[in-house]
């Protein structure tokens, strides 16, 4: 089962960040039932206000805890990622950075993300091409092409759908898609599980 | 089953007064927590090794020569001794010596030290950090076995016909635990010899202790040193003791939000939940203590962690006594009964020098 896990660094309640993550998993979702991967896909959104204490805590400690522990080992096990975040100061969130700070080395690598972002008006729209997609880079990550911005107007009428808004987030829930379709379902390898024998760290010293 | 102390010598201010000990006062309280581990029949003492502030924790043979000499039976040991940025050498020279001062009471927990500066201080780079253990380890364990040794390596001159003075106390190297938090590779390490698995055990849940521990075990055993429950097993963990729990709390809560490594993030209650740490009564630490068994198996060393955190002397001792008195007869009595025949103590000297030459064993060593 093809399984998409949303990140949202939403703070208010109810969060336009929020909004935008719920609708990109939809869309996502059924972006993957029309590609022929079987099993209906499934998405879940994690909220992180829920964990900023916890991942406060492990940016001290070294290690999640608890609900975030949780919430890591999603990250690690989903077939992509659709990571959404408020812009903050002409970036991405604290909170947000934060999260993807605590997760290990090589969690994200080769893995398939969708960005996305919201801000009071358009004009921050390009902290997705200057700040999100760069550290997805840095993090090996397979980012889509389509990153996906909602400013306050874009929710005006009541509806996400109708506008232009509907068609960035359905072309790249396609994209995320198709490479999530094309990658298939592939988990990190577990060095604790499949150690390398001691004669081959010996020799490639 | 082997218990004991260990430390890392860091120079911390008392949160409570704001005072910080002297780099004197601090070193000299190493001796007296040393020489009263022994006092209340503790079995080892370890010692760390950082060249850097806020550690006093430098030249750590020269501080357990020290402590040998004032002590007459506790296990003399580090915790760690960094053979990243060591040269083998030299370990290999050092604890030699240290073995003939104290009639054998020295064993050594290897780990890698992950503070990025100091390798380029004594020449070497952290992104070597896994080889430069392989590497420098399979050359001190040969130094120890071998009277003549050839040598070429990556990381070090070559050696053409070195001996390696003085040779180990009646031809037995000093037992060699591998330390490590998270990386499987000491713990293949640890396995491949045949040696010690220590698993710090402090600061990290235990989950990670249990995965690491499960993998040295399965590996012992592929290497045919025997099976896995017969691998050799030491753990750390970090108390806080008072008679009444309440009391232990209320102490160790200043010293415990403010600490370095964990101070200012969660809170005493999320942390001692979350990791080892145990803070309360005598009977609260056996009881948690004696849990560990339950996720790494029947084990041969626990060692305390009592003196970090700016905790004054006097209450470290106090400690050391609550320790000694309350606490380790009974996981002594407890431990043993627990654990199955065939699984063996913790190597010393004495047992290894009546299991024969080391020699003759070399053949059980894979390389």
């Amino acid at each position: 089962m093809t399984h998409v896990v949303v990140i949202s660094a939403g703070i208010s309640v109810p969060s336009s960040t929020r909004l935008l993550a719920d609708a990109l998993g939809r869309a996502t979702r059924s972006a993957l039932d029309v590609t022929e991967l079987g099993e209906p896909a499934t998405y879940e959104v994690i909220d992180l206000r829920d964990h900023a204490h916890q991942i406060a805590d492990n940016l001290l400690t070294g290690f999640p805890t608890g609900a975030l522990a949780d919430a890591v080992r999603r990250v690690v096990e989903a077939d992509a990622i659709v990571a959404v975040t408020p812009v903050y100061t002409g970036s991405y969130s604290g909170l947000f950075k934060s999260f993807i700070d605590v997760l290990d080395d090589g969690t994200l690598e080769g893995k398939p993300v969708l960005i996305a972002a919201t801000a009071g008006t358009a004009r921050h729209s390009l902290v997705l091409e200057f700040a999100m997609r760069p550290l997805f880079a840095y993090l090996k990550a397979d980012v889509v092409p389509t990153a996906v911005f909602a400013a306050s107007e874009d929710f005006g009428g009541g509806a996400i759908s109708g506008g232009s808004l509907s068609t960035r987030i359905d072309r790249a829930a396609h994209e995320l898609a198709d490479k999530v379709f094309r990658r298939g379902t592939a988990l990190p390898q577990d060095p604790f599980a499949d150690p390398t024998p001691f004669e081959d760290l010996l020799r490639d010293i | 089953m082997q218990f004991g102390i260990f430390t890392v010598g860091d120079l911390t201010p008392d949160p409570t007064t704001g005072r910080t000990p002297t780099e004197h006062e601090r070193i000299k309280a190493q001796i007296s927590i040393a020489r009263k581990a022994e006092e209340v029949g503790l079995d080892v003492v370890a010692i760390g090794e950082h060249h850097n502030p806020p550690f006093i924790a430098s030249a750590p043979t020269t501080t357990l020569a020290y402590i040998g000499a004032q002590t007459e039976k506790i296990i003399l040991s580090t915790s760690t001794t960094l053979i990243t940025t060591n040269d083998p050498v030299l370990i290999a020279e050092d604890y030699a010596k240290l073995q003939h001062l104290t009639d054998g009471r020295v064993d050594l927990m290897m780990g890698r030290g992950n503070t990025g500066p100091v390798y380029p201080w004594f020449g070497k780079d952290i992104r070597d950090g896994i080889n430069l253990a392989i590497e420098n380890y399979a050359l001190l364990h040969r130094l120890w076995r071998e009277d003549v040794v050839d040598w070429e390596g990556k990381f070090r001159t070559p050696l053409q016909g070195f001996t390696s003075t003085p040779r180990p106390l009646d031809g037995v190297p000093p037992f060699v635990w591998h330390g490590s938090i998270r990386s499987p590779e000491i713990a293949e390490q640890a396995a491949y010899y045949g040696d010690g698995f220590f698993a710090n055990h402090i600061f990290w849940p235990p989950s990670h202790t249990a995965k690491m521990v499960s993998l040295y075990r399965r590996r012992f055993e592929f290497y045919g040193h025997g099976s896995a429950d017969q691998a050799i097993v030491g753990l750390g963990g970090q108390v806080y003791m008072a008679k009444n729990s309440q009391d232990a709390v209320r102490e160790f809560r200043p010293y415990f939000d403010v600490a370095p490594v964990y101070g200012h993030g969660p809170s005493l209650e999320d942390f001692t939940r979350e990791t080892p740490l145990t803070v309360g009564s005598p009977q609260q630490v056996i009881e948690r203590t004696l849990g560990f068994r339950e996720y790494v198996g029947d084990y041969q060393r626990q060692l305390f962690l009592l003196d970090h955190a700016g905790l004054p002397l006097k209450t470290v001792l106090h400690q050391l006594d609550l320790l000694g008195e309350e606490v380790v007869p009974v996981l002594r009595r407890e431990f043993a009964a627990l654990k199955p025949a065939h699984v063996p103590d913790a190597p010393t000297h004495a047992s290894l020098r009546a299991a024969g030459p080391v020699a003759a064993k070399l053949d059980e060593v894979p390389a």
